[in-house]
């Protein structure tokens, strides 16, 4: 095992170095750094090529100045030493500074909507699995087909047109028409109808049920111009909480664990007192604080799992554990909501949330929950078009290894013991079919931090896609260098642990030693 | 096969009947799977005719079209530009997909970057296919030192940012004062040039997935006796293993085709693709985002045309998977629904043993 690994880190370095190389040299030959020099009647024009000269070192043949390049990132390997020094850039700016703020932007923009795309990929997968040749499924096959065949600038372009400049000019006036509210609760409806299965009088009773909610809600916040000051309120999370409960339990233990569901009826009712009790905490919040607050809403569950006790607790801690932390959330977002009309009517937001471009609104002022609301309303637009793209891959992988774990034989005997499907489904089959998702995970993960250089451009979120670009540009190599070192590390990294974690989820797989 | 053949063979409700029974080659086999998945077939319809209108409309090569308006015709503005194309009542007009801001035809201009998708498409696929399948095949069959090198090559160009290269090859395509013999060619057949370079660089997902192929195939008893006989290691490599691996290679050269697409015109969004006066589905997106509020129909078509391409790519390589993969078993779903109303027999075997 241990030679492996070292066999693969060496392999890797030799592969970074060749690579590295080629990349310096492509992009040091990929152009004239000095052209917008040449052409220009400046007086000082001589002056300034021998300025940018200095800086790039251009007098030093380009393989010579990788072979400096790479003595000054050699010295990043040193631990503790602080003495990375990866160059500058045309601006004079040194790479390690840039770099570091283009991953937090990067970062911040792409966790979010891999970890969705994950989540929801996932669950059609399994689900449309689960269904194979329903309606359902052929519906979320196509999607995935379409979605997979979307350029990503045009998703951008067609969320910034309807996503954002529509729905702007939809909360200056929130009213939704009649008709509207109908319509939208017809296609709801529909939605449910196939989605739910089973017989034709149960589809088109749940059908019916989300058609006459969706409109009735519809309605009811449109009289009462909710869009504008949104907000849930404890009745609303009481309601919410009970079904968490309710759907939380039939997952992990099963109705029929009247302690599982008991435990997360508790913690509902105990994120219910804590909704009222927390409030004046939580005009003060940080960041810090709401990780706490979401450990401890684990933690509180947990306990009364615990403290249910019963023949098998650890179904109970799990699933009164997961329901507070989804109560918590709800908490979370009523909250946000609460904080919503002052954000809105922010003069800097002056009444358009939606954002089209960057990462924030430049100068706002406000406490933690404005401040958070600002990124989330900078975010939801590039975030919804990576969840669109990346959907497709993850739904269709995980409906296949679903598909091939549902026909093997074991499924066949844990249903010959006579289990509930939920086991079958939930413990059997789910786990295994997590093992080959796991490894594209990690692959995905490994490629994230490089991943989103077309829709930073669209969105002009300035991340490392967009320091990628633009070092491309300018024909400067050293930020160029910068982010292909961080991305081609983070790629091989996540490669080997993908290729672990295969071989210690499925003990099938052996690594060759 | 045979044996299963007895067990899931033309009795059972819903599965569709194993050919292999019937005699049938495994030519005849894949063609029967095909035509019966009617996505692929959609798909298939699709494509050809927007492979035909794209090519005889505006004309290729110098052969003139059928279409009175070339991409880079100016005509006067009619009706601000608007599309004259309507479905009700059916009509064509003049300028059935609109015209830009300068009087261009937007059908000629689509027509045109259909045109320049599909070659590049088809170059990427052509290209990349052969490189891979050599590449694969050398390094899975003789494994050894040929295996190593080639995949560390592999390795190298995988990393190395599609992108980069992109800008690096359009850099010096544009200099066209240096007067080499890449940027002449670049300047006379700048869609091929870019295609070429796509596929000199999108093979490497195909070689990794060959090599797999080779490294069990060549473990399998036909080659050994392939071998005994006295085959020589070319006759081995292209007599018994590739049409054994044919499968895999025709269904990933369809998907890189489609990612190619996306990746064509993702570069030319960004500038480093095809770019003026010639055009492209991409550049044409990219020419007139900013433009979506006044001339929404600019934006609409070519964007319309790249989904449709690449769906109907998708499908069509959907359908080869499913034809060639011998592990699947077409089910007719409404055929099991209708039989399933009757709970006794349990299992297939249960069936059988009835009869």
């Amino acid at each position: 095992m241990v030679t492996y690994i070292v066999r693969r880190l060496i392999t890797a370095a030799l592969i970074l170095l060749g690579a590295s190389f080629l990349v310096y040299l492509l992009t040091a030959a990929s152009g004239d750094p000095l052209e917008e020099y040449r052409a220009s009647s400046a007086p000082n024009k001589q002056q300034l090529i021998d300025a940018r000269t200095e800086l790039l070192q251009l007098d030093i043949p380009a393989p010579l100045r990788y072979f400096k390049w790479l003595g000054g990132a050699a010295q990043c390997l040193i631990p503790f030493a602080n003495s990375c020094d990866l160059g500058k850039n045309i601006a004079g700016q040194p790479i390690t500074d840039a770099l570091g703020h283009a991953l937090i932007q990067t970062l911040t923009l792409v966790t979010g909507a891999t970890i969705l795309a994950i989540l929801i990929g996932i669950t059609l997968g399994i689900v449309t699995a689960l269904r194979q040749y329903s309606t359902l499924d052929y519906g979320v096959t196509f999607m995935a087909f379409l979605f997979f065949s979307l350029p990503i600038f045009w998703v951008a372009v067609l969320l910034k047109e309807f996503g954002a400049i529509g729905f702007n000019d939809f909360l200056r006036n929130p009213e939704v028409p009649m008709a509207t509210a109908l319509a939208i609760g017809a296609l709801s409806g529909v939605i449910t109808a196939v989605a739910a299965g089973g017989a034709m009088k149960r589809r088109l009773l749940t059908g019916g049920v989300a058609f006459l909610f969706v409109s009735a809600v519809l309605i009811y916040f449109s009289a009462t111009e909710w869009f504008k000051n949104p907000g849930l309120g404890p009745v609303v999370i009481a309601i919410a909480g009970v079904g968490i409960a309710f759907a939380v339990t039939l997952l992990s233990a099963g109705l029929k664990n009247r302690k599982a569901l008991q435990s997360s009826l508790i913690a509902v009712g105990v994120g219910l007192v804590v909704y009222f009790v927390i409030q004046p905490l939580l005009d003060e919040a940080t960041f810090l604080m709401m990780v706490l607050l979401a450990v401890a809403a684990v933690l509180v569950g947990l306990a009364i799992g615990f403290l249910m006790g019963g023949y098998d607790r650890g179904q109970s801690m799990r699933a009164a554990a997961l329901t507070s932390f989804l109560v918590g959330f709800l908490i979370m977002l009523d909250r946000y909501m609460q904080a919503w009309p002052s954000y809105f009517n922010n003069s800097r937001v002056r009444g358009r949330p939606i954002a089209t471009i960057g990462a924030s609104t430049p100068n706002i002022e406000g406490d933690f929950w404005i401040l958070s609301l600002d990124s989330f309303t900078h975010l939801i637009l590039p975030t919804l078009a990576l969840i669109l793209i990346s959907l497709a891959g993850y739904t269709r992988f995980t409906r296949a290894s679903m598909l091939e774990i549902m026909n093997m034989d074991y499924i066949r005997t844990a249903r010959a013991k006579g289990l509930s499907e939920r086991t079958v489904v939930m413990r059997h089959a789910f786990r295994n079919a997590l093992i080959p998702i796991a490894t594209i995970v990690a692959f995905d993960i490994g490629g994230l931090i490089g991943g989103a250089v077309i829709t930073e451009s669209v969105f002009s979120v300035r991340g490392m896609g967009f320091l990628f670009l633009d070092g491309i540009q300018h024909i400067d190599p050293n930020p160029v260098m910068g982010v292909f070192i961080c991305v081609a590390i983070t790629a091989m990294v996540f490669n080997l642990i993908a290729d672990l974690a295969y071989s210690a989820l499925d003990p099938r797989v052996r690594v060759k030693a | 096969m045979a044996e299963s053949a007895g067990v899931d063979g033309p009795d059972v409700v819903g599965i569709e009947p194993v050919l292999e029974a019937k005699g049938l080659s495994q030519g005849q086999i894949v063609r029967k799977r095909f035509l019966g998945h009617s996505g692929a077939i959609i798909g298939l319809v699709v494509f050809a005719i927007i492979f035909i209108m794209a090519f005889t409309s505006v004309g290729y090569a110098g052969i003139p079209g059928w279409w009175k308006y070339s991409h880079e015709d100016v005509s006067p503005l009619i009706n601000d530009g608007a599309p004259t194309a309507s479905i009700f009542p059916p009509a064509w007009g003049e300028h059935p997909f609109g015209q830009d801001r300068i009087g261009r035809d937007l059908f000629a201009m689509t027509m045109r970057g259909a045109q320049q998708s599909i070659t590049i498409m088809i170059v990427i696929g052509l290209i990349a296919g052969l490189i891979g399948v050599i590449v694969g095949a050398l390094s899975g069959y003789f494994r050894g030192w040929t295996e190593a090198v080639l995949m560390r090559l592999t390795d190298v160009i995988i990393i190395i940012p599609a992108l980069l290269l992109a800008a690096v090859m359009a850099q010096l395509a544009g200099r066209r004062d240096s007067g080499s013999w890449f940027a002449s060619f670049a300047s006379n057949n700048g869609v091929l040039a870019i295609g070429i370079f796509l596929g000199l660089i999108s093979w490497v997902g195909l070689a990794r997935l060959m090599r797999g192929e080779f490294l069990s195939l060549r473990e399998r008893e036909f080659v050994d006796a392939a071998r005994i006989s006295g085959a020589s290691n070319a006759r081995i490599i292209f007599k018994h293993i590739l049409p054994n691996a044919v499968g895999v290679l025709i269904v990933n050269v369809t998907l890189t085709m489609s990612a190619a697409i996306l990746t064509e015109t993702a570069l030319s969004y960004l500038g480093v693709g095809v770019k003026a006066p010639d055009t492209s589905l991409g550049l044409l997106i990219s020419q007139n985002q900013a433009a979506f509020a006044t001339r929404p129909w600019l934006f609409w078509f070519p964007g319309l045309f790249i989904v449709l391409i690449c769906l109907s790519i998708n499908f069509i390589g959907d359908g080869l998977r499913d034809a060639f993969d011998p592990r699947q078993k077409k089910f007719n779903a409404k055929k099991a629904a209708e039989i399933e109303v009757d709970p006794a027999p349990v299992t297939a075997f249960d069936e059988l043993k009835g009869k």
